[in-house]
Formats: structure tokens, sequence, C-alpha cells
């Protein structure tokens, strides 16, 4: 058995598995475990503003003192105030919304980026990615800019002649579908384009040449074949979506109820730690299984192109 | 290796020679250009009904964007395309009479292999009743029919090919198109499918179009060929036309092995032409009408099977003979192929069926042997 050609390889490939596990271990279970802890903790006037809070100078006694204090009462809070569970569901709602205006949307430019010629295409992606060079937040804020009374927007239609007194359109709901459609838009079409891209021509030609006529063999044929392009897309951007904050906070109005919202509300207005730590799990809890659905596609399709 | 005439036999079929007989598919001055490049220039072809066509040629000839044009996937830049005497221009590929069966066979891959077959039918108006029992007709066709429900990634190469088949059979087109069918196919898998394509043919009675760069498959299944250069088409002919009367030199080289021998003419008769051969100072005396006159370029070109190989110096050796040691040998089972280099350093072949089961044989490498052809065994080329 060939010791010293073995040893070198299997250690380089265990340092390639343990740095992504440690950066996850301390980027994101640390943090997680963190605010679980403190999902069970209560509110006190102190600095950190809840109770109980570990000192590991008291020894494992004093951690164990500590975990007795643990209660679920803020669960139970937001099982009785009928606020969160709005809450939760109307962030899915919007999700769901926004996922399916992204798609409308976002198919027919990815189609037309994968219809280009070829030597065009890099160019298109480049301007589809391109925005995220720039700060999300200042182009949210751009939105303002333009929806708001005086803004861009209603000055275009007053001037055209189409509408004779200003839209509300900013602080409403329809301000934050368009501000999460526009962010999110490039993660439904970077998957969409990737799996139209794939296609065949000669799949389409072959459909042309047995008599089906071209809109016929987009739903045949095209659209078929990019579905798992529109799942993951759809996935891409329903997760991030139901927990986004930024947008409908700069965009919304106080009609808009989301649960990234009530989260920051309750940890920064009401400065309950453990409240908000107590939201921040149960929206993990809801969104895990559409996370592990996505997981499942994905690993399912790249065995299928391996296969 | 000497490529063994296996032309197609069916010699009463022959509409072609038939002058009053219209061509089915008519290219008329067709041209077709990409940007700067001219894939096809000023063709002028016609495939007769029921025929099997096969248009042949080395990649880039233009062979398959001819055919895409009857297709309906290319338009020409100049000139016309017609079928049944009715001219294409501006009809889509979804209303031609013309199936396609893709190189790279174009299953759809969500779909089932019957769903595949039936898809055609499906863009009629057929009954449900109607297409499951055309798709049942095709598949015992093609002997595919235990596989029906397969999907086209459970499938292997030769199956994916039977199920092309199969689907661009199923609307009885008139015209059937084949690119470089058989190309993926193994040779053993490629034969059989050969001679089970020329009986599809014939049994149904549809008018077939393939493109190929492989003579040998060009010669086994089709009626006719036109062997295509850069865009050109140089000789339509019956594959034993082809093979023993080429028009070219570029024909008679493209097609099978052949020994060219430049040189001039140096006499001219009413059916015989005399040839003095500059490269290997053999004279040439060819039974065939030629049009040209002494000290006129020539080429004689004669196949290695028409060239006697023999040690015995032969009675009269002023013409078609000529002399030489044997520089090479190559065995390949059934014949073997004699590389004789004259005394001016040319080298030319001659294949001997290997009529008896000895290893050793008379002639071997560094024998003085005596070429000898008769006067009708070659023909002289002018271009």
């Amino acid at each position: 058995m060939a010791q010293q050609g073995e040893a070198r390889p299997s250690r380089w490939r265990w340092l390639l598995i343990v740095v992504p596990y440690a950066w996850l271990f301390v980027l994101f279970l640390v943090p997680f475990l963190i605010v679980f802890k403190i999902s069970f903790s209560t509110t006190a006037i102190a600095q950190p503003p809840y109770t109980p809070v570990f000192d590991l100078s008291a020894g494992v006694a004093g951690i164990f003192d500590a975990v007795r204090q643990f209660t679920v009462d803020n669960y139970l809070w937001l099982t009785q105030d009928a606020l969160y569970v709005r809450a939760y569901l109307s962030s899915l709602v919007i999700a769901v919304v926004s996922t399916g205006l992204a798609l409308l949307v976002g198919y027919p430019v990815a189609y037309g980026m994968a219809r280009a010629p070829k030597r065009w295409q890099m160019t298109l992606l480049m301007m589809v990615i391109l925005p995220f060079w720039t700060s999300f937040l200042i182009r949210v804020y751009a939105w303002i800019g333009i929806l708001k009374k005086e803004g861009l927007l209603n000055q275009l239609l007053l001037w055209v002649g189409v509408i004779h007194e200003p839209l509300t359109i900013l602080n409403t709901n329809w301000a934050v579908y368009v501000g999460i459609v526009y962010s999110y838009l490039p993660f439904m079409i970077l998957p969409l384009y990737a799996s139209l891209e794939r296609l065949d021509e000669s799949l389409l030609e072959a459909a042309a040449d047995l008599g089906c006529r071209p809109i016929r063999a987009f739903w045949r044929i095209t659209f078929p074949l990019s579905i798992p392009g529109v799942v993951a897309g759809c996935f891409l951007v329903f997760i991030p979506v139901t927990g986004e904050f930024v947008i409908p906070d700069l965009l919304g109005g106080s009609g808009t109820l989301m649960i990234g919202k009530t989260l920051w509300t309750e940890f920064f207005n009401n400065r309950d730690w453990p409240l908000s730590s107590a939201v921040a799990v149960i929206l993990l809890l809801i969104l895990v299984v559409p996370i592990v659905v996505f997981q499942n596609q994905e690993q399912r399709r790249a065995e299928r192109e391996r296969g | 290796m000497a490529a063994k005439a296996l032309g197609a036999v069916r010699r009463t079929f022959a509409p072609w020679e038939d002058a009053a007989a219209k061509p089915y598919i008519e290219f008329r001055g067709v041209t077709k250009r990409f940007g700067e490049t001219t894939a096809v220039d000023t063709v002028d072809l016609g495939v007769y009904e029921k025929e099997f066509f096969a248009l042949l040629g080395p990649s880039g000839c233009g062979k398959t964007t001819l055919m895409r044009m009857v297709a309906g996937f290319e338009t020409p830049s100049a000139g016309s395309v017609l079928i049944d005497g009715q001219d294409l221009a501006g009809v889509p590929p979804y209303r031609r009479p013309t199936n396609m069966m893709f190189q790279s066979y174009a299953l759809f891959p969500h779909m089932t292999v019957e769903d595949n077959v039936a898809f055609g039918l499906k863009q009629e108006r057929m009954s449900k009743e109607e297409i499951a029992a055309r798709v049942d007709e095709m598949l015992k066709l093609v002997k595919l029919a235990p596989l029906a429900r397969r999907r086209p990634d459970q499938l292997s190469g030769g199956q994916k090919q039977r199920v092309a088949l199969a689907r661009s059979l199923a609307k009885k087109p008139k015209v059937l198109l084949l690119d470089e069918p058989l190309g993926a196919l193994d040779k053993k898998l490629r034969e059989e499918t050969q001679f089970e394509l020329t009986d599809l043919q014939q049994q149904l009675g549809m008018t077939f179009v393939i493109v190929t760069h492989d003579q040998e498959e060009a010669m086994t299944v089709a009626d006719r060929i036109a062997v295509m250069d850069r865009g050109r088409v140089v000789q339509v002919a019956t594959p034993a036309e082809i093979y023993e009367q080429p028009s070219t030199r570029y024909v008679a080289d493209f097609i099978g092995d052949i020994n060219l021998l430049e040189g001039r003419v140096t006499g001219i008769g009413d059916t015989t032409v005399r040839i003095a051969c500059t490269g290997t100072g053999a004279t040439a005396f060819v039974e065939q009408r030629v049009d040209a006159r002494p000290g006129d370029p020539a080429w004689f070109a004669i196949r290695p099977e028409k060239v006697a190989i023999s040690l015995k110096r032969p009675a009269d050796v002023a013409i078609n003979t000529v002399s030489g040691e044997v520089w090479d040998i190559g065995y390949f089972g059934d014949v073997s192929v004699y590389h004789v280099r004259l005394e001016t350093g040319a080298i030319v072949k001659a294949t001997v069926t290997n009529r008896t089961r000895l290893v050793e044989r008379p002639i071997t490498w560094d024998d003085k042997v005596w070429l000898s052809w008769s006067r009708d065994s070659g023909i002289v080329l002018t271009s």
C-alpha cells in the first residue's frame, strides 16, 4: 500500500472539506444557535436586553442554571397575537405573487437572450448581472424617486396625458412588487437562461418538420424542457423574498405586512430580542420545506445530467 | 482499399432515362450564400419520384445545405426549389410534404418513444385510435414495438436511430430526407441498416434523399448519386456509372481507389485515343471517344482491380503495359493491393483477389513485375 502517495491527497481533501464546513459553522450555525437560544429568553432591562445570559466564568453549573430559566413564552405569544400569523401569511402571499410576476417578466427576457446571436449573449448576460455591481439599497432608493407622487413616472404619465392626477404608487403594495421584481429579476433570469440556452435547436427544427407551428412548438417542446430552470428561478426568488425587509420598508406602506418588517420592528423599536428571535426561528422553519425541496430538485437534476 | 461496386440492382427503374418523365424534386439554379461564403453554387438537379437519391461529398461541400433547402430550414439566396412542380418559396417547414431524419436524431427527451412517433400525427387532425394504430405500425416496421414506453435516454444509439426513422415515416411523407443517418453506428449495424433502408424505401414507395460523406454507403443504397464539391454538383449518375465512368478526376478519386496517370494525347481516333503517360513512361491505348487534340494534357484513370499483375513479361510491351518493383503489399483478407513502384518513381496500385487460402503468394516484396490492362478497362479524363 503506497503510504507516501496516499497520505498527501487525503490530507488536502480533508482540508477542502473542512474549510467550508468551518465557515458555515462559524458564520451560520453559531449565529443561528445564538438566536435560537435568545428565543427562549425573556426581555430584561439590561445590556444585552434579555436574560439569561451565559456566563462562562460560572462554569458548567452556571450554564445549567441559565438553561433552567429558558421559557417558551415567546413562541406562545406568536400564536396568541394574530399579527404574526397574518404577517407570515402576508409574506408568503407577497412572495408567491412576486415570484409569479418575476417569472412573467423574466421568461421572455431569458428566452430572448437564449435565442440571440451567440456573439451578443455574453453582452446580454453582463447587462443582467451589471446591476449587482451597484448597491442594492441605492437601487431600491432610486425607485422612491421614480414612484413617488412628484416622481419620474407620474411626471411622464402626466406629460403624455394618460392621467390627470398623479398616481399613488409609492407606499403601497404595488411599489413593493415593483421593487421586488426589479431586484430579484436576475435570480429568475439566470437559471432560466441557463436552461433555455442548453436547448437543442434541432429539436425545434424536428418539431417544425413534423408539422408543428412555432407557437405550439414553444408550449410542447421549449417550455417543458425549460421547467428545471423555471423551478430553480422560482425557488431562488421565493425563498429570500419571504423574509425580505428593505423593499417593503422603503417602498411599502403601513399596510404592507411582511414578516421581515415585523421582525425589525420587534427588534429595534420594541427592543424585544427574545420575541424577534422566535419570529426568526419560525420563519426559518417555514422556509426549511421549500429549501429542502429545492436542494433535492437541484441534486436530482445534476445527477440526471451527469448520468 | 479497392471499393467493391455494390450499385443498386434495380436496373429496370431508371426514370432519368425517360425524356418524358419530370423530376419530383427540382433544383433550378439554386445558390445559397452565408455572408461571404457560398455554400451552394448554382445547382441544377432533379430527383425523380420513388428514387433513392444520394448527395455525396466531403464536409463543407454544401450537400446538407442543399437538403435543408428542400426541408425548408434554409431559403435559397437565388434560384428555386420545386416539389411536384410547385415552387416552395415562402413555404415554411411545417407545411411541406417532406420529413427529415436528423443526424443527431433530435428525439424529444421529455417524451416516450410512442409520443415521439405520434408527435407529427398529433399535428394533423387524426383521431386517437388512428394515431395509436399508425404508431403501432411504425414501431413494428422498425422492430421497436416492445420499447414503446421508454424514453430516449434509456435507448442505445441504434435504437434511437430507429425511433427517429419511425417518427419521420409516421406521416407517410412523399419525400424523406436523411441527414447522415448512419454515421453514429458501428460498421456491422451500419451495413444491416443500409439494406433495411433500401428495402423500406421500395416497400413504402417513397422518394428518399440521403446526405452522406461515406461513398460506400452512397453506392450501396442509392439509385443515383450526385457528387458535390465546394457547392457545385460535379456528376450525377448511377453508382456503376460514377464508379466506372467518372467525369472528372475529383469524382474518380473521391469514389473508391484509382490510379491516375498524367500524360499527353499522342493519337486520336474515332473511338480510340493514345496517351503517353509522362509520369510512368507507359503508353495507354484506350477505347474511348475523347474530345481532344494531340498534345492536349489528359489523365488516364484505371481502377486497381482492373490492373493485372504478373511476373511474366506480356506479349506486347508497347501499349497498356508497365513494369516496376513491388513496393508494398496491403493485405485486407479478401484482397491484396500491390503498390508497384515504376522506374520513374510513380506508384501504381493493382488489386488481386486472394482466390486461394495460401499464405505464401507467388508475388512478394521487391519482385520485378509487369502491370497490364485491356484497352477498355480504364478511361481518359480531361478535367
